[in-house]
Formats: C-alpha cells, structure tokens, sequence
C-alpha cells in the first residue's frame, strides 16, 4: 500500500552541530505519538498539543532510546507544506540523523521522492507562483541525481541478485494469472506447494539482502572522492596506500588505469568513496580515451577532488587543465613523489590553487597522516557534505526491500489461511513491483508479456 | 444524378455485438438511430467461437448488462451450456461462460433491434464519413446515398478490407464468406485518421456425424445456471444442456504440422497483419511450444439445429489438404468432415490512441468508434465499446455529460483506458491481470457498482433501480448485524465448530469473526445464528464475500483512492506540452501522441516518468492560480468601473 505521509533529512548531510528530520502528512502526529517520550510528563502525547509548540524528549525505537530531542509540532495548513508537519531537532552528527529518519520511516512514514517537500508546498498553494519554475527545476535536478545514482552505483552483484527474484516473482505470477484466464488448459492443483517452495528461499534471499548489504544500503555511501592527476603522478599508488592494499594496479607505465577503480575507505565517522581514475591527458588510444572521459565525468559529479601532482617532474598544460578545472570545486591538492629530487615546490602549488596542499610521498608512506586529517577537518568545519542523495536513494531502497518482504510474508500469510489462488498474485505483484523500483524499472506490460511468453493458452 | 437524402440523431456502422449495443443505447434513449450492415442475415453474428463469456469476458458482460445492454439477456435466452468457471478460486475471479446457439443468438438480437422504437436496419455499405469544420455531418453509402447525422459510431469489425487466407488461397472478403467493406479505409485515412492492419483466426467447423465422440470427455455445464443478466430471473433458465467434448492433439498432429509450416500463410509472410498472442493458431502452438507433447481441442456445438461443430484450440491458416491431415490425427476426429475450413483474417483497425475515453475521435467531433475496428478482440469486449460509444454519442447529441469509467469501476473502463493509454500491438484481449483493484470489480457485485450509473444514462429502469437501492440496504443492513452478533462458546457453537472442523472458541466473538474463517461461510452459520431472517441468495452471497474478505477489499479500496486523485485532476486535449518548462522531450512527444484527459492517464503512458508528472502538476497549479489572480483583478477593475 501507498504511504502519504513522507520524511527526510532537512539538514545538509554534514557533521554540523544540528540535524533536522521533517515529516508532513496525514498522519505525521500518529508517527511521532509512536515514537516520541516527552521528557518528565509521563503520557503526554504530541498529538494533543497545541500547533506551533516545542517539546523536549526522546525519540524511541520500541525500547531502545535513539536521541534526547527537540520536536516541533505545526498543523496543516499552517506549514511549510500546508500539511500536518513534524520537525525532529537532533544531536546532529550524520549517523544519529539517520537513525532517527529510519526510526520514522519504520513507524509509518515513506521516504520523501526527490522534491517532493517542495512539491506539496506548492501544490497546496504555500509557495509563491513565481517560484513554480524554481520547484520545476529542483524536481528535475533531484530526480535526475537520483537516477544516475539509482544506475550507475547500483552494485552489478545486487542488480544481479535482485533481477533473480524479480524474475522468479514474475513466472509466479504469471503462471496464476494463466491459470485464472485460462482454468481449462492449466491447472492449479498442488500449486500451494511449489509456490511455497520458491517463496521461502525469496524470502531469505531479501532478508540477506537486507542485513548483508549494510542495513540494506544497495549504494555505497559517502564523499563522493575522485582522484585526478597526469598519468604515472601516482593515483593508484594514493588508492592502496589509503586502503592498505594492493588493489589498483601500480606499474611505471603511463596510463596503466585505464578504467575508474571504485573503493571505499573509512576516516573516522565519515567514509569516502574514493574514485581512481584514468589520468588526464590527451590519448589516442581507444581503450584509454574512455577511461578518460569517465574520469572527467566522475570529477563533475564529485564531492571532493584529490588532485595529485608529480613532484619528480615539472607541470605541463595537463596540469593547467586540472588546476582550472578544480578552481570552483571542493579539493585537495597533493605533491607526491616527495621522496625524489623536486622539481615542483609546495610554495609553487601554492600560489596556483586556493586548495589546501599537502606533500606526501606514496612510496615512503609519508604525509599519510596530514592527508587523512586534513579531510576529516575539513569535514568537521562542514567544508564538506555528504552527497545526501545517494542516502536518500539508498532510503528509499531499504525500504522498496523492507516493504517487498512484507508483500512475500502475505503471500505466505495467504497460502497458509488456505486462501484463493488468486489473491497471491495480488501481493507478488507488489513485491515485483517494488523490487522495480530499485532497478528504476517500470512494470508496463512485464505480465503480460510473461505470460504468452512462458505459457501456451487460447482457444 | 438523383441521389437518397435522409436524416437522422445517430448512424451505427456495422451491426456485428459492438453495432447492436450501440444502436440499441441511442434508440432506446429516444435517439432517431439507422444502423448499417453489409447483410441483414448476419445481424449479431459469432463467426468464430459459439462462447459469450469466460474469464474476465464474462465480467464485462455482466458489467453491461449492469448498465443496460442486451448481450446478457440475449445470452440469457439462447444459451445452450453453461458453466461459472474458476469456482475453486477467489470471488473475483469466478466468471461466467457459456455455449450460445449461434443462429438463435443472431436471431433474437436481430428481433430486438427490429422491435426497439426509434431504430432502423439498413443494408448498405458506407463508404465515406462527411465532416465540416472538424466534425461529422453524416455518411455516404455505395449506392451514393447520403444520411445526414449529429454523430456516427463506427462498428466495422474485421469487414474494412477483411481478407481471408489458407494455405495459398486468399479472398478479399469478411468472415464466413461475407462481403467485405473496401471503401471506408480510404475515406478515414482522407480524414487523418492512422490505420492498422491486424489479423485474427478460427478453427475449422465439421459434421458431427463423423466425430467419434466415445474417444473424447465429455464436458457438461453447471448443474445450477447463474444467469447473465441481473434482470433475468434463474428460475426460468435451468434447462437442460448440450454437452461440450475435449480430445487432444498429439505427436503426428504436431509432425503435420511441422511437415507443411512453409505452406501456412503466416510463416511464409503471406500474411501481413499483427495477430493475437492469447489466441494462436495450432501451428504458433506447435511451433513456440515444442516441449508440449499436446494441446487440448474442445469441440464445441454451434447451436442445436445444426450438425457443425467447432474445434477450439486449434485455429489455421494451413492448407485444405493439411488441415485435414491434421484434424483427423486426433482421436475421435479420424474420419472428420469438415463442413468450413479454418482460415486466418486480415482486416483494418485504428490506432485506438486517437480516441478519447468516451471512444469518440479525437481529431474528428462526432465520430466515435467500438469493438475490433479498434483493434480489440472478442465478442465481449466488441459489445462494451459498442454500447459506451452509443452512449456517449448519445450524451453528445442530447448535450449531455460523457460517460466515462475508470480503472476502479469496472472492467470495461480498463479495457478502455488500455485501449486509449497504452501502446497496442495486438488485437486486444481483456485479462483479469490486467484490471489492477479485481477483488472489487468481481462479477458478482456488477450491479451493485454499475446500475446507478445505468440509470442515470436512462437505460435502467426505475423498478430495476429501486430494487437495486433495496438489495444495498439489505447487504449493509446484514454486514452490521454480524458484526454487533456476539457468539459466546456455548456448548451448541462448539459443537457446530467441531462439526465443520474449526478450532473451538476460547472467549466471545462475533458471527462475523466466524465468517471469516476460511472454513466457515455465511450459509453454514444458519444453525448457530438464531435471528436470522432469510435473505435473497445474492444479498447473502454479497454479505458472505464483503465480510471473508473484507481486509483485502479494504485494502484495495484505500489504493483506489490513492488513484482517484490524479485521476481527478483533468487536463484539456488541447493542452500545449511544449509550452511546459521541465517536461523531457521524450514526455512532451509521447503527450502530445495521446493528449490524455486526465493527470492520472498521463501517468500511464510508456515513456511518461513520475518526476514529469510532477511538473506537469507543478505547472497546471501555476496555470490556477494565474487563472484564479486574473479571474480576481477583473473583478476588481469591474468594481472600479460601477
């Protein structure tokens, strides 16, 4: 079923001193009276305060206490939304402000579509009409960020996995809803059996999926980080000294990265997802060329840029191209190769870039340290932001599994009661539809295409 | 020359199950109606199975009858086998079907037309549609007569350019050796109007004479008939039935078949149209399903005077000689006689997207259109556009609100909205997959959602209507009692419990948490329910379904009214996309393709994402809003004015 009640972070997802958690719909108050214990007055339940107060408590995950804080209650139509709305004041901090956004969405609320506060704001006439091409344009920026994360960073393993299912999902149905259309050439005797036969390993290949995946995170979250340097300036090398490992292939030759290697790396309470891409320079060579042209697109969507500097040779006009190109972007800038004879200076970087510049030698693992520091600080000083989309794609993913579950566990539910055939289809057709959405694909004529494809029927 | 000059509300081309209901609907609304068929004898014809009904075709039927059309009485009247199938299953999906008369069928349509005021039979074939300024005048027949009209329902069938093929026989006419309608393809086409060319097939018809029916099972109908039609009382229609045969084909039909595939029309690409997926003819069986080691063939009676038979399942394009070989490797079929040969029909259709959901074009006012000529298939879902262009053509002329049903109504508004909203590449079946909320479009309840709405198209009676207004009553006035009936676990409940093996009660509930059980019923509950009043079967049956079920009914109500929102949310069909700042270029494409009536059939169509339903919703409130200031400060200056 549809929820209409939507939620999300309101804040920036940085480590500032403050996290918002908005919800706005119908029945905003009976999510917060589930979760929310006011603070010495026993039973007070928000729902029967009055609009526009302040309330001081706990948000509660069942028994289990999420964070002391601050909620502020507005009824519709006085709100942003012109909805019942709710506004949850955290500790802040990024895993907190999570928490208590899952905690919501667990009671009862559905993870905001791109834009959609701003939507409804404008639908129920609270935003100025000069404004209704402002809402347009955040509406297509949000959905079209949403998209390229929902297929690029889709990990080929659980595209893979969840294709499976959705394949499974859908002969099943397809095969009921044969028998329903056509009782004389097929039959559904004993079908229970097979259907609960499939229905149990589904069943715990979403649970795996849900639990393994970093409580059902199908994207890998964090700073979006791309490395960018000349080839040979000693990309990869920065990767594996990062991560530890020997993972991206290091040799002397120019251009040896000829794909983008993608890892994920751990500073403290922040990951990055560090990207390591193909150098900048102009080639000829096939391969390569596309390698470059991804390293280039990879850059534009990034949150934070690494760029590596040779310290061993002098800059040349792929430097120059890198340096402008990172001039109103958030980065770094490194000088590797320290342990050779310089031939580029600190102070001469420096005076080139408004970035921070650290010097480092990959090779002697020197100025590791500075690098790491100089990251997480940033980030402490809310120079950096998570890119929120991805985890709000990745919400929405959680969720799209949870609910699928759910639909399989009434299938279930249904077998058990002994219930028509035909009401199973009702509720695997939500599961398969879910899983969808995660692909971002529509279902169309999925069934019956499935159908005439797999099952001979007709006069 | 001197040529026919006559008048009229309505002109219905063709008289085929769409043609009937739409010009029985416009007559029987007081419209001055003619209706066009190429021949008299074949008003109402079944050229190809002697079925009306079965899954989800006989929901629509029952949805018809619900608004007031005639295929369930005529059915009603005529048939002579009938069975409610999918019994074992959920409510939803149980649907009626059964075996007509072929010829009576005809027969007692053709009669009611005859006898309906208001309606005139004309042969003649209409060659041309006469617009002005955009919209219909009236038509032209062959003879070069003309019949001025306030709007035209086109019913043509598979008649426009219809070709017959076999083997490498192939004749330009309609089905059964009908004259075909060659003219009006090209007058539409003048009008702007894009045709497709789909293609249909039917089984061979043979003697029953030479059919060994002791090698084949027989199959009989329901013991107890459930009729069609709300009006036809049950009592006067259990009769006794003619029995349907199953036999089936086996390895040397398939070898046959295979043998002589470079001969069928359809593989070798003497066949052009788009054929239909659910009904393939044997040799797409053989051929998509070779690991089948056999396929079913129902022979079927054509009606009680005659010898003929139909063979069900197992339709051809193949050639006389190989057609024989094959019908007489089936048991029972050895030494068949066929009396017609099975053939394959090409035919014109329209592209259905050109229509609006009232059927009328949108690119011509007045000209509306139902059954195959849209490209559907099926006599069913042929008489349920038929009938809901009649009526809209006649809301039209009476300067009446158009009728339109939606997803969440009835079938016929899936069938319709598929057929306006979604790409069709096929003729067009209707499926109970398809219709999204069936726990509430169930055949049972037809009445219940439709004939209010019959009645306030003036096709219902008021008799009709009030007894309808009673049975609601009754239905809500038992579903509270059960729910307020406590049951306490006296020893004669449990007893009753232990009898139809249901766990015994532990504490009090109510008769409705008996119903509920999937072991127990509303019938059964009789002994321990002391003050029931005896109710009419189907009020019974209506209280028994809506309390079972009541969780998924509930269910699927609220997502219902989820879909009513953007439904309601209506947009003009001359709506400029372009103008709309955001929409993709693939949206705005696909818009202006179908110019939907409302928010929520733009949602449907392929190539339409939710992110630009979003902005077209951002931009329609835009548009409000400017429209509600404008409205406000011409007030304004009007007051300044006085």
């Amino acid at each position: 079923m549809k929820m209409n009640t939507i939620a999300a972070i309101a804040t920036a997802m940085s480590n500032s001193g403050i996290g918002i958690v908005r919800i706005s719909g119908e029945e905003s108050f009976q999510i917060i009276d589930r979760i929310f214990k006011a603070k010495g007055s026993g039973d007070k339940k928000l729902s029967g305060e009055p609009s526009h107060t302040i309330h001081y408590g706990h948000i509660f995950d069942g028994e289990e206490m999420v964070d002391e804080v601050l909620v502020m209650i507005m009824r519709g139509p006085k709100s942003f939304t012109a909805e019942d709305t709710i506004e949850i004041d955290c500790h802040g901090g990024v895993l907190v402000t999570k928490r208590i956004l899952e905690t919501v969405l667990k009671y009862g609320a559905r993870p905001a579509e791109p834009g959609e506060f701003t939507k409804r704001a404008f639908l129920n006439g609270r935003v100025d009409l000069s404004q209704a091409e402002a809402v347009i344009d955040v509406i297509n920026a949000k959905n079209q960020y949403a998209l390229k994360s929902s297929v690029s960073q889709l990990e080929g393993s659980v595209s893979r996995r969840i294709k499976d299912m959705r394949d499974k999902i859908l002969y099943h149905i397809a095969f009921i809803e044969s028998a329903l259309d056509d009782p004389e050439h097929i039959s559904l005797d004993g079908y229970r059996d097979t259907l609960m036969e499939t229905l149990l390993p589904l069943k715990e290949e979403l649970q795996s999926l849900i639990s393994s995946s970093d409580n059902g995170r199908v994207l890998s979250e964090g700073i979006e980080t791309v490395i960018l340097g000349k080839p040979n300036a000693g990309k990869s090398s920065l990767l594996n000294v990062l991560l530890g490992e020997d993972r991206a292939i290091v040799t002397d030759i120019a251009g040896t990265t000829r794909d983008t290697l993608r890892e994920q790396i751990r500073l403290d309470e922040l990951s990055l997802n560090i990207i390591d891409t193909a150098g900048i320079r102009d080639t000829e060579d096939v391969v390569e060329k596309i390698g470059v042209e991804k390293a280039r697109s990879a850059a534009e969507g990034a949150d934070l840029i690494i760029y590596v500097v040779d310290g061993s040779c002098s800059l040349d006009e792929n430097d120059e191209e890198i340096l402008n190109f990172i001039k109103d972007r958030k980065a770094l800038t490194i000088l590797n190769k320290t342990d050779l004879k310089p031939v580029v200076t600190k102070d001469q970087l420096c005076v080139l870039t408004n970035h921070p510049v650290i010097s480092i030698s990959t090779k002697e693992r020197t100025g590791i340290r500075e690098l790491e520091e100089e990251i997480t600080a940033m980030f402490y000083e809310g120079k950096l932001d998570f890119n929120d989309e991805v985890y709000i794609t990745n919400v929405r993913h959680k969720n799209a599994l949870l609910e699928a579950l759910k639909s399989l566990s009434m299938v279930e539910q249904s077998v058990q009661n002994e219930m028509p055939e035909d009401f199973y289809s009702i509720d695997l057709m939500d599961a398969y539809e879910l899983l969808g959405t995660i692909l971002g694909e529509s279902v169309e004529d999925d069934l019956v295409n499935e159908i005439f494809k797999k099952f001979c029927t007709g006069k | 020359m001197q040529h026919l000059e006559e008048s009229y509300d309505v002109v219905v081309v063709g008289a085929g199950h769409a043609g009937c209901e739409a010009a029985l609907a416009c007559a029987r609304l007081g419209l001055e109606t003619i209706v066009f068929t190429v021949s008299v004898d074949s008003i109402a014809l079944m050229p190809c199975n002697p079925n009306i009904g079965g899954s989800s075709k006989g929901h629509l039927v029952r949805e018809l009858d619900a608004l007031g059309g005639q295929m369930g009485k005529n059915t009603d009247k005529t048939f002579i086998q009938s069975k409610m199938l999918n019994q074992s299953k959920g409510p939803a999906v149980h649907s009626l079907r059964a075996q007509a008369d072929k010829q009576n069928y005809s027969r007692e349509m053709r009669m009611t037309l005859e006898r309906t005021d208001h309606l005139t039979i004309r042969q003649a074939e209409v060659t041309e549609i006469i617009t002005e300024d955009g919209a219909i005048t009236g038509v032209k027949t062959f003879s070069g007569a003309t019949y001025r009209c306030k709007a035209v329902v086109l019913a043509t069938g598979t008649y426009l350019k219809a070709r017959c093929i076999y083997g490498d026989v192939s004749e330009y006419t309609g089905p059964n050796g009908l004259k075909s309608a060659n003219y009006l393809t090209d007058s539409l086409k003048a009008h702007g109007i894009e045709m497709l060319r789909f293609k249909t097939g039917t089984p061979a018809r043979v003697d029953s004479r030479s059919v060994d029916f002791s090698k084949m099972e027989e199959q009989f109908g329901d013991k107890r008939v459930v009729p069609f039609s709300f009006s036809t009382d049950p009592e006067t229609i259990q009769k006794e039935q003619i029995s349907c045969w199953l036999t089936y084909t086996n390895e040397k039909t398939h070898n046959i078949i295979r043998e002589n595939l470079d001969r069928s029309p359809l593989y070798s690409g003497a066949i052009e149209g788009t054929g239909p997926r659910y009904c393939p003819s044997v040799e797409d069986k053989v051929v998509k399903f070779p690991d089948k080691e056999r396929h079913q063939v129902f022979v079927e009676p054509e009606g009680i005077h005659t010898n003929e038979m139909y063979l069900g399942g197992m339709s051809s394009s193949l050639p006389e000689d190989v057609q024989y070989a094959m019908y007489r490797s089936v048991p029972g079929l050895e030494n068949v006689k066929i009396v017609r040969n099975a053939y394959a029909i090409e035919y014109d259709c329209i592209n259905s997207r050109q229509l609006k959901p009232t059927l009328e074009f949108k690119g011509v006012d007045g000209l509306f259109s139902g059954g195959q000529f849209n490209g559907s298939s099926g006599y069913e879902e042929a008489a349920v556009q038929g009938f809901m262009a009649g009526v809209n053509a006649a809301m039209k002329v009476l300067g009446r609100e158009p009728k339109i049903l939606d997803r969440s109504q009835a079938y016929i508004g899936v069938l319709i909205d598929d057929l306006v909203t979604k790409e069709n590449n096929e003729p067009y079946r209707m499926m109970t997959s398809r219709a999204e909320y069936r726990l509430l479009l169930r055949q049972d309840n037809a009445d219940l959602r439709l004939m209010k709405i019959g009645h306030e198209i003036g096709l219902i009676s008021e008799e009709q209507y009030e007894a309808l207004l009673q049975k609601e009553q009754s239905i809500e006035a038992e579903i509270k009692r059960l729910e307020s009936t406590n049951v306490g676990a006296s020893k004669e409940v449990q007893e009753f419990l232990e009898a139809n093996a249901s766990t015994p009660l532990k504490t009090g509930t109510t008769l409705a948490e008996l119903v509920r059980r999937p072991e127990l019923n509303y019938v059964m509950l009789t002994t321990i329910d002391k003050n029931r009043i005896e109710l009419p079967w189907d009020v019974a049956q209506q209280v028994d379904i809506n309390i079972k079920y009541d969780g998924y009914i509930r269910r699927q109500k609220q997502q219902v009214s989820q879909y009513k929102k953007l439904e309601n949310k209506k947009l003009d069909v001359t709506f400029e996309y372009e103008t709309v700042k955001g929409l993709r270029r693939e949206a705005i494409q696909k818009l202006n393709l179908y110019k939907p009536m409302s928010i929520g059939q733009a949602s449907r169509i392929s190539g339409v994402s939710p992110a630009d339903i979003s902005v077209l919703l951002v931009h329609l409130e835009q548009l409000r809003v400017q429209r509600s200031l404008e409205k406000k400060g011409q007030e304004d200056s009007h007051e300044r004015d006085i």
